[in-house]
């Protein structure tokens, strides 16, 4: 039970996939510039985080080592295509604000990275904890972004007024940069460092390869 | 929709929508390979290697699809083609170039999983470019790609010599370049129409 528990909550904070693992941070930056395509991509990327490191971990004994990956992908794009279907069935016009970042979950680094790291070695139960776990970490990350955008970008939340507009008569002037690509990179990147700061533990992790190697190439 | 040039194809992924500053699009390798110069301009290469295929490859399956009726299948018929074609680059590569192998270790098989060359084809297919269209937008893309990671890597080589506080350094301060980098970007805006 402690493990199943520690699988789940460990992804929030401690070990987010977003800032800590920098992984899937593409669709971080790009879908987050209001709250409503966010918490979709959130719901979208969960589902098929959890359903795909489930259903791989059920096949991990049966998975040829070498063509592991194509695997992955195959069982990671049959949920992806289930879950944009739905989308476009029921949130049309949303899902066409996601454009092509519901198709672009296969290639989230979080979905694979979690196959390959995690669902490969451990049971149905904890793997499903795990994907479940990690899409949550990489949604808290997204709701934070697209509220501070949303709210500071546009004066709305969820497209209800918040701040009261000067051009409608109220006193805040919308800062429409919030709303273009650069404050997206802006805001996580403060985020992580907010983060780091926080939990100090994060900053000189071992386990991240690509320091590793930047550092020894400095020296 | 009105037919847009190659030229303003080529520009508008290149700079004005550029994959990595406007996108988002192929962030990891961004992040993971510009902090070296030379590996970063290895990358592109494979990159843009990549791109081109998998550009090809997605106007053709695109094809096949229209023809039978089945555009749902689009994500994962694209996905196993292009990932199939990296893992070609990749033993090509082992065995042509070593040194190239070693130098750019885990990312080849990442490109696989490169939402730069996914997006690219899923945006050539919604844009509805035709073959040669497809191939400049390609080239552009990957055009654009590689101006953003040499970009990042040459500034990211003098950061390391900055005093940046500890905590900051890494991926606070590279997320904060490329932040600054879009905003140059952003000059391009209305380029190329």
């Amino acid at each position: 039970m402690g493990d199943a528990r520690k699988v789940l909550i460990d992804p929030l904070v401690d070990n987010n996939p977003v800032t800590l693992q920098v992984l899937g941070i593409c669709s971080a930056l790009a879908v987050t510039t209001s709250l409503l395509p966010a918490l979709l991509m959130c719901v979208a990327l969960t589902a098929v985080a959890a359903l795909s490191t489930a259903a791989i971990s059920s096949i991990r004994n049966r998975i040829p080592n070498n063509i592991r990956i194509i695997v992955h992908m195959t069982i990671i794009a049959s949920f992806v295509i289930i879950v944009d279907q739905l989308l476009r069935a029921y949130a049309f016009e949303t899902s066409k604000q996601l454009s092509v970042f519901v198709g672009l979950i296969i290639t989230n680094c979080i979905v694979l990275g979690r196959a390959e790291a995690f669902a490969m070695k451990n049971g149905v139960g904890l793997s499903f904890l795990d994907g479940l776990g990690n899409g949550l970490g990489y949604s808290v990350i997204l709701i934070i972004v697209a509220t501070i955008r949303e709210l500071t970008g546009a004066g709305t939340l969820l497209g209800y007024p918040i701040l009261p507009l000067v051009s409608d008569g109220g006193w805040y002037e919308a800062n429409g940069l919030m709303l273009l690509p650069p404050s997206a990179f802006f805001i996580i990147g403060l985020l992580i460092w907010g983060v780091r700061s926080w939990r100090t533990a994060q900053a000189e992790h071992p386990d991240y390869r690509i320091h590793q190697v930047h550092r020894t190439e400095v020296l | 929709m009105k037919d847009p040039g190659y030229w303003s194809i080529f520009l508008n992924a290149a700079l004005v929508n550029n994959f990595v500053l406007a996108y988002f699009l192929g962030i990891c390798p961004f992040f993971g390979v510009s902090a070296k110069l030379e590996t970063a301009v290895r990358m592109s290469g494979a990159v843009a290697f990549v791109m081109l295929v998998a550009s090809m490859c997605a106007f053709g399956i695109n094809l096949v699809l229209e023809a039978i009726n089945a555009p749902y299948l689009r994500i994962i018929s694209y996905i196993l083609v292009i990932s199939s074609t990296v893992q070609l680059v990749e033993m090509l590569m082992r065995k042509l170039s070593p040194p190239t192998f070693r130098a750019l270790g885990i990312f080849l098989p990442l490109i696989t999983t490169n939402c730069a060359i996914f997006g690219l084809a899923l945006f050539q297919t919604n844009k509805g470019y035709g073959f040669a269209q497809a191939i400049v937008y390609a080239l552009g893309a990957a055009a654009g790609f590689a101006l953003a990671l040499v970009l990042m890597a040459g500034v990211r080589e003098k950061l390391d010599l900055a005093d940046v506080p500890e905590i900051f350094k890494g991926t606070a301060a590279a997320l904060i370049v490329a932040g600054i980098l879009s905003m140059g970007f952003m000059g391009f805006a209305g380029l190329g129409r």
